[in-house]
């Protein structure tokens, strides 16, 4: 067995950085602490890299298939007899991928926050937060059994909170953060009880008994014990939920856009291309218990995913902020790689939608990441979230404009830039399993490259808006960042995935399906082409259809109501109908009875001392009546 | 000399050192070092249970000692400690040296003051050491009695309604308690021989089931109502919103832990085959403490209100895991014993010392906090992540202890009632963050806010004291843990040998 | 003599001056009165005891010692009782006994 024992070097560096800008980062000259994050990121960095090469390549793997090694493993709490939960390393395909994406889109985003944060109070606290971010991420793919996962899962939502909370002072800031923890922490009490159930019928967390073919969880004896649904369905639903909380699937996407109100660093590194791929990652971790113990509730799985990715899609062509089209882009494209792990199967070339999900996982860090830094950049320079105020930027912004450009092509699928590859073989696997979702696919890769391109159009091109400080290019630091990334985002389709990333660690053949590739970008490009017609210059004709959609654009613009909905049931009905009524009724029902009884026994002495007059005539008074009453008594009626 | 019998000793004579002070700044010098001392002696017992386990000793109770008080009645002094146990003393220890630095700044009365805060700890340590049960029993009667003063005296608002209720109400309970204790005592041999208050030797025998049936509920209850178990619990948003803030950090943080600890150690460990019995419907009661504890704290608007009613969720899990009645369940209570009382004491803390800046505790009054006072805000936030589970932080460990040894029942009804139980962790994350959100973050609310202090030395000492211990539990729960499962092997044998079919 | 008057006299006699002691124990508000009617009850106790000795156990004389032993009894009484109320009408200047009401509750 090769040794990997020091990956575990590769979460602990972050954390390790974190307590030290944490505790004593407002001691330090700001850019020394940020200097501090970017080079602990930049150690872990390579460390990945090493482990990536090594796990690929030079280890000779591959011969015998890609098995899971487990580098550490700790005992951290003993539960039952057979439950414990254990602390350690995990590495296998998924997870070595996940290693490079996370730590290569971090340290992108820690060189680009020395620019784009510049000057901001709290500047070390920032990067102590990020550090925090990537030590939980990190942990979180790197876990060896669920409840490890459980625990970063966890941690990331509160890095997630505290850095989309960032800006603390601003009210909307405040009560997005808010959102974000409360809705991903409802979606991760699915998960606790998905956890609860499946642990208690397989009587481990870990990740390799669990999804070993002859493992207890597989072979767990079927037969419907709810609603039709076998025990474990029911336990990979539940567990799904929380990655649909943590993934923004649709209905509990609604955090996300609201999630933008933190830095764009932030959005780019944690509501781009790490955290919100969480879900995405757990149903790959799990993949093997879904695909061949409970193929209901991975056909949950590819119909949220779709649904997602259409509602999204839609959404995101009416939506004016360029932080929120994002949002429902990013929304939209998680929803391809749910639906991906949803039609995939298991082994082999069935597995390609496996395959195909995580390559569009990988794909989608580098061009979403570069599209949320770029927006970085022109937001840093026009000081504006909304595309109403920009247009025409190319002029100004030259380096920001190419790369936003290579990576708005990209997402739009077309070769050969790394969207195409992997969106090609969602494609496929979506046509060989259900043509329904096939088609909600091919609609939504026409939605993407339209409502990317009229982002793009808005921005640089369009009507020049008169600016009042003339907008500059970025500074190195933040357009090194982007050149990476447009870089990745163009070669990263050549990677032989199909080779590396498989459901069950045994390489394949796969080829591009020209039958299904010809129309998908064919119908990308009519996308660019209606963007172009609209957008490209002023004219009226967006606002003609606006009008000629009417109500359906209204609704879309209003993102369906959902903030509404979920308004109305924790305002009115939690906090009003729930809260207030419980905060009274043990006011005035439970206390009152409790202060009830004291009363009631103040009262009745106060009745009965009368009786202790101290008026001994009164006294020998009662005592004669009650004397002769007694007499009579005794004397006429026993 | 026994060394637990210094627990009981120390603050007698911190009391005594306290008489010969003069003024305040000797006051609370003395009490600090009394105090200090109490906390190095607890860190040095935690030291030697360790070792004396790890040398093999596998006695239920060590550092047994033995002492007849009043022989006609068979009672005696009789001490003793376990995993259990010791943890709790530590956590006692903890509490009431951060207590100490916490009302550094009392100046009314302030001898009499401390003199009752630490007679109030020598009950809670003499009840954690004692193996009699009546011994217990007045301990518990010295730990209560001076809530009444410390609250009718140095409290704020209505305090001496808040604290007669209080002290009414816990009264109440110890008169079931005393039933129940009688009872006890005169079936502790069922088949002849003396009678005792000894908890070992009754545990021994098995009370006749009928007594048990009848005796049962008055002991839980009567502990229940000091751990706050609905509906017996609405002495607590009172007494903790009129209490000075050391009398609350004691008071939630160690005296509703009697509570638990006492119906774990009297009420199931002694009458097993009742508690099965009647389980069901405590663990109704008290799944409904943790959802309605924390529905209720959304509602609030008194910072002190919220975390009585957060206290009732989180002491309400104490008894529902205790119930359980499983190895696992039962460990996670301990757990969420000692979490919950850092936790709440820290929180206690922290409220007073904000509310000493404000001089308001209505959230709505306040705003934007954390820029001025950052480093009692960043304390905030932890202790609330912490009351919410996160993980690396306390209370994760022991409510997963709690929910995962709950769920190993088998039956419907554990299943619901433990499902039911879990969903407490979206509550508490939202009336926890909407405190967060209101108090510290946003624009600061009044220009008058913005000269505040942040936190002083002393205050400093007492909140990292607390927030250290937390995330020690968080992140190396496994000493604890074990240390308290080891111990409660011998109970889980004599409750779970129990065969008789509950009603579900 | 003792033929001629039956014991029944003596109890009636006896019998009313205890309801008449009791009643004016009861309805009198002045302490004086009060503890003449309590002699009137003593003495109607002793003319019972007197008279069963007599009629029943002439032989015995337990019924007149018991007699002496109240009449010795209700005079210290007496003077004690008096001597009270002329404290009681020393501090409130009158001996009605519902003004001696500042020992209750």
């Amino acid at each position: 067995m090769v040794d990997y024992t020091y990956t575990l070097l590769i979460p602990l560096i972050p954390f390790v950085f974190f307590l030290l800008i944490g505790l004593t980062g407002h001691k330090m000259k700001p850019i020394i602490s940020g200097l501090i994050g970017t080079v602990g990121l930049g150690i872990a960095a390579i460390l990945s890299y090493l482990t990536a090469i090594r796990y690929f390549w030079t280890d000779h793997l591959a011969e015998t298939g890609f098995k899971s090694i487990k580098a550490v493993e700790v005992t951290w709490l003993h539960l039952t007899d057979k439950l414990t939960i254990n602390l350690g390393v995990l590495i296998d395909p998924i997870s070595v991928m996940m290693l490079v994406v996370i730590t290569t889109v971090s340290l992108m985003v820690h060189i680009y926050s020395l620019g784009y944060m510049k000057g901001e109070r709290g500047f070390h606290r920032f990067f102590a937060f990020l550090s925090l971010f990537s030590f939980s991420m990190l942990g979180l793919v790197l876990a060896t059994n669920i409840f490890q996962m459980y625990i970063f899962w966890e941690l990331v939502g509160v890095s997630s909170f505290l850095l989309i909370g960032f800006y603390y002072q601003k009210p909307s800031a405040v009560a997005a953060s808010k959102k974000a923890f409360i809705v991903t922490r409802f979606a991760d009490l699915g998960f606790l009880i998905g956890i609860l159930i499946l642990s208690f019928n397989t009587g481990t967390f870990d990740f390799q008994l669990l999804t070993s073919p002859t493992g207890p969880a597989i072979t767990m004896p079927g037969g419907a014990a709810f609603m039709g649904l076998s025990v474990l369905t029911w336990s990979l639903i539940f567990i799904f939920m929380g990655g649909a909380g943590k993934s923004a699937m649709f209905p509990l996407h609604i955090w996300l856009p609201d999630a933008m109100e933190g830095p764009t660093p932030v959005s780019a590194l944690i509501h781009a291309a790490t955290m919100v791929v969480a879900g995405v990652y757990l149903v790959a971790r799990l993949f093997p218990v879904y695909a061949l113990g409970a193929p209901d509730a991975l056909n949950v799985v590819a119909w949220v995913g779709g649904i997602s990715s259409l509602f999204a899609a839609v959404i995101a062509c009416t939506q004016t902020d360029i932080k929120r089209v994002l949002a429902y882009s990013t929304m939209s494209q998680i929803g391809y790689m749910m639906l991906a792990l949803g039609v995939s199967g298991y082994g082999g070339h069935d597995g390609l939608g496996f395959m195909a999900g995580n390559f569009h996982l990988f794909t989608h860090a580098m061009f979403k990441a570069l599209l949320f830094l770029g927006a970085g950049a022109v937001i840093h320079a026009v000081h504006s979230n909304d595309m109403k105020d920009m247009g025409g930027l190319r002029k100004y912004l030259p380096i920001t404009h190419i790369t936003f450009l290579i990576a708005c092509i990209t997402i739009a699928g077309i070769p050969p830039l790394s969207g195409f590859f992997s969106k090609d073989e969602i494609m496929v696997a979506a046509w060989h399993h259900n043509k329904i979702l096939f088609s909600i696919e091919f609609l939504v890769a026409g939605l993407t490259a339209f409502y990317m391109f009229r982002l793009y159009y808005s921005i640089f091109w369009g009507k020049a808006t008169h600016y009042h400080h003339t907008p500059h290019e970025a500074p190195f630091v933040m357009t090194i960042p982007l050149m990476v990334l447009a870089f990745g985002s163009i070669f990263a389709g050549f990677l032989p995935f199909h080779a590396l990333v498989t459901s069950d660690g045994m390489p394949f053949e796969a080829h591009i399906d020209w039958s299904i590739a010809i129309p998908s970008v064919l119908v990308g490009l009519v996308g660019i082409a209606i963007a172009t017609m609209m957008y490209f210059k002023v004219s009226l004709l967006p606002d003609k259809m606006a009008n000629n959609f009417g109500s359906f654009y209204k609704w879309a613009y209003h993102k369906f109501y959902m903030d509404e909905v979920y308004l109305f049931v924790t305002k009115k009905i939690i906090f009003r109908y729930i809260s207030e009524p419980v905060a009274w009724f043990d006011r005035h029902v439970v206390d009152a009875t409790m202060v009830g009884i004291a009363t009631t026994t103040e009262k009745t002495s106060h009745l009965i001392k009368g009786m202790q007059s101290g008026r001994i005539q009164q006294y020998g008074y009662v005592f004669v009546t009650g004397a002769i009453a007694l007499v009579l008594i005794f004397v006429y009626l026993w | 000399m026994n060394i637990l019998s210094l627990f009981v000793l120390i603050p007698v004579l911190t009391i005594i050192a306290i008489l010969f002070t003069s003024n305040m700044k000797q006051t609370r010098i003395v009490s600090a070092i009394g105090m200090g001392i109490q906390l190095i002696v607890a860190g040095i017992l935690v030291y030697m249970y360790l070792a004396e386990r790890n040398a093999g000793n596998t006695a239920d109770m060590l550092f047994y000692y033995d002492a007849v008080w009043f022989p006609t009645l068979n009672i005696h002094y009789t001490i003793g400690v376990d995993g259990i146990s010791v943890a709790m003393i530590a956590l006692t220890a903890i509490v009431v040296f951060a207590g100490i630095f916490a009302s550094w700044m009392v100046d009314f009365l302030y001898r009499e003051f401390f003199i009752s805060l630490i007679l109030l700890a020598s009950g809670v340590f003499g009840f954690f050491i004692s193996l009699d049960i009546f011994t217990m029993f007045l301990f518990y009667e010295v730990a209560v009695i001076p809530m009444y003063l410390l609250i009718g005296i140095w409290g704020s608002g209505p305090k001496e309604y808040s604290a007669m209720k209080l002290t009414l109400m816990l009264m109440a309970g110890s008169a079931l308690l005393f039933v129940a204790i009688l009872g006890i005592y005169f079936y502790s041999a069922p088949a002849g021989g003396v009678l005792t208050f000894n908890l070992l030797e009754i545990s021994k025998n098995t009370i006749p089931i009928e007594m048990q049936r009848f005796l049962f509920p008055f002991a839980f209850v009567g502990f229940g109502i000091l751990g706050a178990l609905f509906p017996f619990h609405t002495w607590s948003p009172d007494g903790h919103a009129s209490a000075p803030t050391a009398v609350s950090m004691l008071h939630a943080g160690v005296l509703m832990k009697l509570g638990g600890y006492g119906a774990f150690r009297v009420a199931i460990y002694l009458m097993p085959e009742a508690a099965h019995e009647q389980a069901w419907i405590f663990i109704i009661l008290t799944s409904i403490s943790v959802v309605y504890g924390a529905f209720g704290a959304i509602a609030q608007k008194d910072l002190k209100y919220i975390n009585a009613y957060s206290s009732v969720s989180h002491c309400g899990l104490v008894l529902f895991a205790i119930l359980m009645m499983n190895q696992t369940a039962m460990n996670g209570a301990i757990i969420q014993m000692i979490s919950h009382g850092l936790m709440t004491a820290l929180f206690f803390a922290l409220i007073g010392m904000i509310y000493g800046r404000t001089h308001t505790r209505l959230i709505n009054e306040m705003g934007g906090l954390m820029k001025v006072i950052p480093f009692l805000g960043v304390v905030y936030v932890i202790a609330g992540l912490a009351s919410l589970g996160l993980p690396g932080l306390s209370g994760f460990v022991a409510e997963m202890t709690i929910f995962v040894g709950a769920y190993q029942h088998t039956d419907t009804f554990h299943r619901v009632a433990t499902i039911v139980a879990t969903s407490s962790i979206v509550i508490t994350a939202v009336y926890i963050l909407r405190v967060v959100g209101i108090l510290l973050l946003g624009p600061i609310k009044d220009d008058h806010y913005l000269h505040l202090t942040d936190a002083v030395w002393y205050e400093k000492l007492s909140t990292l004291t607390l927030l250290l211990s937390i995330a020690a539990i968080g992140m190396a729960p496994l000493w604890l843990s074990d240390m308290i499962n080891f111990s409660l092997g011998p109970i889980i044998e004599k409750i779970s040998g129990v065969t008789i079919a509950g009603l579900f | 003599m003792t033929g001629t008057i039956p014991l029944q006299y003596f109890l009636v006699i006896s019998t009313l001056m205890f309801f008449i002691g009791i009643y004016g124990f009861l309805t009198r508000k002045n302490l004086i009165t009060m503890l003449m009617s309590i002699e009137l009850i003593l003495n109607s106790v002793n003319i019972n005891f007197v008279a069963f000795n007599k009629y029943l156990y002439p032989q015995n004389l337990q019924g007149h010692f018991f007699t002496l032993i109240i009449i010795a009894i209700a005079a210290a009484e007496a003077a004690v009782a008096i001597a009270i109320i002329i404290n009681i009408y020393r501090n409130f200047r009158s001996i009605d006994v519902d003004n001696v009401n500042e020992m209750k509750f």
